[in-house]
């Protein structure tokens, strides 16, 4: 989608205000983001500032306070399953595959209606095809992120949240995750949170940075050419 | 040797029982985290659902009375979900607690408007008499309870392996929040799962009052098989449904083999009861988490 | 003041005991009397027990409420009827150490109540002991079998241990209805022989004394309970409650400060099962050891307010106090009249008692202590900090 007409629908997601409190301390204290239609947008921080609690909290697996919007709908207090329905993907940080399931079940328990895609995951990820009889639970990490990515991907999502794609796995996997999101990216808003700024840098255009439970900073990827920026903000050299 | 084999399957036929208790508390445990105390109360009202039809409603049959006490069962174990667990969802010892309450209250008006007396089922003759396996004269209700459990634990397994509901029931007992995360309720499979252990404990509380209770009925029935359950539950491993078939067998047979070989001086009456909490207290100190059990 | 809050590692057993039964209480740190709320409370306290002390002495008439028989506030109905309600409450007290303060559900605890009352009833009458060695006995056995049930039951965790306290207390139940080379009586129970018995504890004058020796009981498990669950121990405690991952991450580790919660809940367990045979003068395997009992001091703690102590004192007597009072009110000719539809449920204390304990737990989970601190909230002055509560919406 090109950036003209992106800038023309509302923002896939709008939050204002946003506050989780976990086990007493306070992780978000207040976060307001947008996350424009059709491009990816990567969510960035230190370890511990609060990315995954911030997705989780988006689709409503976290009590929270403040207002969320998805996909132009106020979801602030829905049921987890009812966001989701809305059209949205979540890929969670672990993969959270069901172990028990074999690789063909923990893809028909994703199915959203009866049109599901297998020929698109199929041919994204060839290798789940083989293996679809093969418990979750003995696949390699690489895999395991082939079923978490593929099973959103069995329908049309509109927003896809995603929570440290690569992280963990070898370099061969790395790349085919990116390029497999490459290719989604051009039906889908990716809201991403990521590590890893080669690929951040890749697949992201815009970028939204976490510090202190607050966003600190949110703009294009290109900022993260300014060193003093990218150390204060995410402690490392981009 | 023929009467070995008549107290086996005597014990097996006990083992069923359990396992149709156990089963359902498994399930429940495993999806849900709740330990239901309330299953008692539907072992009991499964037995009074059955002796209400098998005393007005005799036309039915004795297969009328069995889906009576699996559909009581069910209906009362999918009301308490709906209105006592639901509500209470994220405490879970508050949802162990309610259970609690809610056999307490329903035990006291059984017990008020039965009493506590014994009522009488009307059982058809072909289920008290005997047959002759071997030299030995076998209850026919063994064979009916031994093959209800088998039967159950063949549809509870078809149930989970292959259906959809079955699938999701199993994702959710390894991660509830994934499967909201995926776009399904998980309320509904609650409901559900409560339902389906209400309803096998209807059957096993039926059962119990016909094959080893000699057809009668008191309003204290389903609490003292329960802590049995419990006791093939932990053993078994919470949460699993192969777990529970194993230590119900093993729990039955225990109890029947010492009740049995340990004979009739005073104060051995109980061993074989005693027996089965050894087995527990055994089974803890070794494996904490029993035989087939998942990770709390 | 504040307990040891965790951040985000919880292990189920602190996840499961945190969450539901109350908010953390605040404790003052030892050597309290210090702030004016707590100089209140004593006094409140000191006053309950004076009343409490001075009943026995008071022939008022009192319509209406009375449990006994005869309306009069110093009756035998009425005083054998309070006695019980101590008894119970210093057991409920004890129990709220376990399940309260160290987030332990045991199912287990009347095992010790038994041992305690069949104990001293078995060494007085079968054996024919002196009554100061048939006391240290029976509370050796009972704090002897404690510690090595507690160390097997401690294995498991959560739901495990408590289906193996559960257990353990069905076997002790089975045993005693066996009724083994003619000791416990078997169901009927076995009366107790008042021949080694102070003659204040026998006879026209005992109810009196009974009722005070019962009180007394009361107050010293009141103030041992307090004493330790305010000490570094009972700090412990919470900390295991609300996540013993983390207690143990603080250097503490777990297991004997849990044993220790176990063996004092179950010493004043079979202490209270002493003060019971005294004053009931038989033991039965019903009201002394079935699983009924255990229920009964489960919902006793829950209704009052776990982990608040008083509030375990308070559901007791509510709770025995309503049982015996509705058992008197379902046999008044009057009652016969109303319809099967009302008469039933109503005559029976476990349906309404049920109904009840379902009631608080759905609306009232801190008990009537929760209720009451909520009130005394919104009445005083000083306004407290609320609860931090996280939740804005419930978690599913």
């Amino acid at each position: 989608m090109s950036a003209a007409s992106a800038a023309s629908l509302g923002p896939a997601v709008d939050v204002s205000g946003l506050q989780v409190s976990i086990g007493g301390s306070r992780v978000l204290a207040g976060v307001d983001l947008r996350v424009p239609v059709g491009q990816v947008t990567a969510l960035l921080g230190r370890n511990g500032v609060g990315k995954t609690t911030t997705l989780r909290a988006l689709i409503g697996l976290l009590p929270s306070a403040g207002d969320i919007s998805l996909l132009g709908r106020r979801v602030s207090g829905w049921p987890t399953h009812r966001i989701i329905q809305l059209g949205v993907g979540y890929v969670p940080e672990d993969r959270d595959v069901f172990a028990g399931l074999s690789v063909a079940e923990n893809l028909r328990i994703a199915e959203a209606d009866r049109d599901a895609d297998y020929d698109r995951v199929y041919d994204l990820f060839p290798e789940l095809r083989q293996r679809s009889r093969q418990l979750a639970g003995s696949l390699s990490g690489g895999q395991q992120q082939m079923v978490a990515i593929g099973r959103v991907l069995l329908a049309d999502r509109p927003l896809l949240l995603v929570d440290e794609p690569t992280k963990g796995l070898s370099p061969k996997f790395v790349s085919e995750v990116v390029d497999v999101l490459e290719r989604v990216r051009e039906t889908a808003t990716i809201l991403m949170v990521e590590q890893n700024v080669h690929v951040v840098r890749r697949l992201a255009q815009h970028v939204i940075v976490l510090d202190r439970g607050v966003v600190a900073h949110a703009g294009e990827v290109g900022d993260l050419d300014d060193e003093t920026l990218a150390r204060r903000l995410l402690g490392v050299s981009a | 040797m023929s009467t070995f084999i008549a107290i086996t399957i005597s014990g097996l036929a006990l083992g069923a029982v359990y396992f149709l208790i156990a089963s359902g508390l498994s399930l429940i445990y495993g999806l849900m985290d709740v330990l239901n105390f309330a299953h008692g109360v539907f072992l009991t009202l499964g037995a009074y659902a059955g002796w209400a039809v098998a005393a007005h409603l005799p036309g039915l049959g004795f297969g009328g009375v069995v889906i009576a006490a699996a559909a009581a069962g069910a209906a009362v174990a999918a009301v308490t979900e709906l209105l006592l667990i639901r509500p209470l969802y994220g405490r879970p010892i508050s949802q162990i607690l309610v259970t609690i309450g809610l056999d307490l209250a329903l035990v006291g008006l059984l017990e008020g408007g039965f009493g506590s007396d014994s009522l009488s089922i009307t059982v058809p003759g072909w289920l008290t008499a005997v047959t002759a396996v071997g030299g030995e004269r076998i209850p026919n209700g063994d064979f009916v309870a031994l093959g209800a459990g088998l039967a159950v634990l063949g549809a509870l397994t078809w149930f989970l392996r292959r259906t959809r509901y079955g699938m999701i029931i199993r994702a959710g007992a390894e991660n509830r929040d994934m499967v909201r995360a995926l776009g399904i309720d998980v309320g509904r499979a609650f409901t559900v799962v409560f339902a389906v252990g209400g309803a096998a404990a209807g059957l096993a509380g039926l059962l119990n009052s016909v094959v080893f209770s000699g057809a009668l009925v008191d309003p204290t029935q389903g609490d003292q098989l329960l802590i049995f359950a419990f006791i093939v539950v932990v053993i078994g491993g919470l949460g699993s449904i192969a777990g529970s078939a194993v230590a119900a067998t093993g729990v039955g047979l225990v109890q029947v083999y010492v009740t049995f070989y340990a004979g009739s001086g005073a104060g051995l009456a109980q061993l074989g009861n005693v027996s089965v909490v050894l087995v527990l207290a055994i089974v803890l100190l070794v494996r904490p988490r029993g035989l087939l059990g998942r990770t709390a | 003041m504040t307990t040891p809050q965790d951040g985000g590692l919880t292990t189920v057993l602190g996840r499961l005991a945190h969450r539901s039964v109350t908010p953390a209480p605040t404790l003052p740190p030892p050597g309290r009397l210090a702030s004016p709320g707590s100089r209140t409370r004593a006094v409140t306290a000191l006053a309950v027990v004076a009343v409490f002390a001075l009943i026995p002495l008071a022939s008022l008439v009192v319509p209406w409420v009375l449990p006994g028989p005869v309306d009069v506030l110093n009756s035998a109905g009425t005083l054998d009827v309070l006695g019980l309600c101590f008894v119970f409450a210093g057991v409920a007290l004890g129990y709220d150490v376990l399940f309260g303060f160290t987030g332990l559900l045991s199912f287990g605890q009347v095992l010790y109540f038994a041992i305690g009352a069949y104990g001293l009833d078995i060494t007085l009458t079968v054996w024919n002991w002196p009554l100061l060695p048939a006391l240290l006995v029976t509370l050796a056995a009972g704090l002897l079998v404690a510690l090595v049930l507690g160390a097997i039951s401690l294995r498991g965790s959560g739901i495990a241990f408590a289906m193996v306290t559960l257990a353990f207390a069905q076997v002790g139940y089975y045993l005693i209805e066996d009724n083994p080379h003619n000791l416990t009586g078997g169901d009927t129970g076995l009366a107790m022989s008042a021949a080694r018995l102070p003659s204040a504890l026998v006879g026209v004058a005992s109810t009196r004394n009974l009722y005070w020796l019962a009180l007394v009981f009361l107050i010293v498990v009141y103030a041992v309970v307090w004493l330790v669950t305010g000490s570094s121990t009972g700090r412990v405690w919470l900390a295991i409650r609300e996540s013993e991952r983390r207690a143990e991450v603080l250097g503490y580790r777990s297991f004997p400060f849990k044993l220790a919660s176990f063996a004092l809940s179950s010493l004043i367990a079979t202490a209270g099962g002493i003060v019971y045979l005294l004053l009931v003068g038989t033991a039965t395997p019903d009201a002394v050891a079935s699983t009924t009992v255990t229920i009964s001091i489960l919902v006793m703690v829950v209704l009052g307010g776990a982990g608040t102590r008083w509030g375990a004192v308070a559901g007791a007597m509510v709770y025995v106090y309503l049982q015996q009072y509705l058992l008197k009110i379902a046999a008044e000719p009057s009652f016969g009249a109303l319809p099967a539809v009302l008469r039933v449920p109503l005559s029976q204390p476990s349906f309404l008692l049920g109904a009840l304990f379902i009631l608080f737990i759905l609306f009232a989970p801190g008990g009537v202590a929760g209720l009451a601190s909520r009130v005394a909230a919104r009445v005083s002055t000083r306004r407290r900090k609320p609860q931090a509560e996280p939740r804005e919406k419930p978690v599913e």
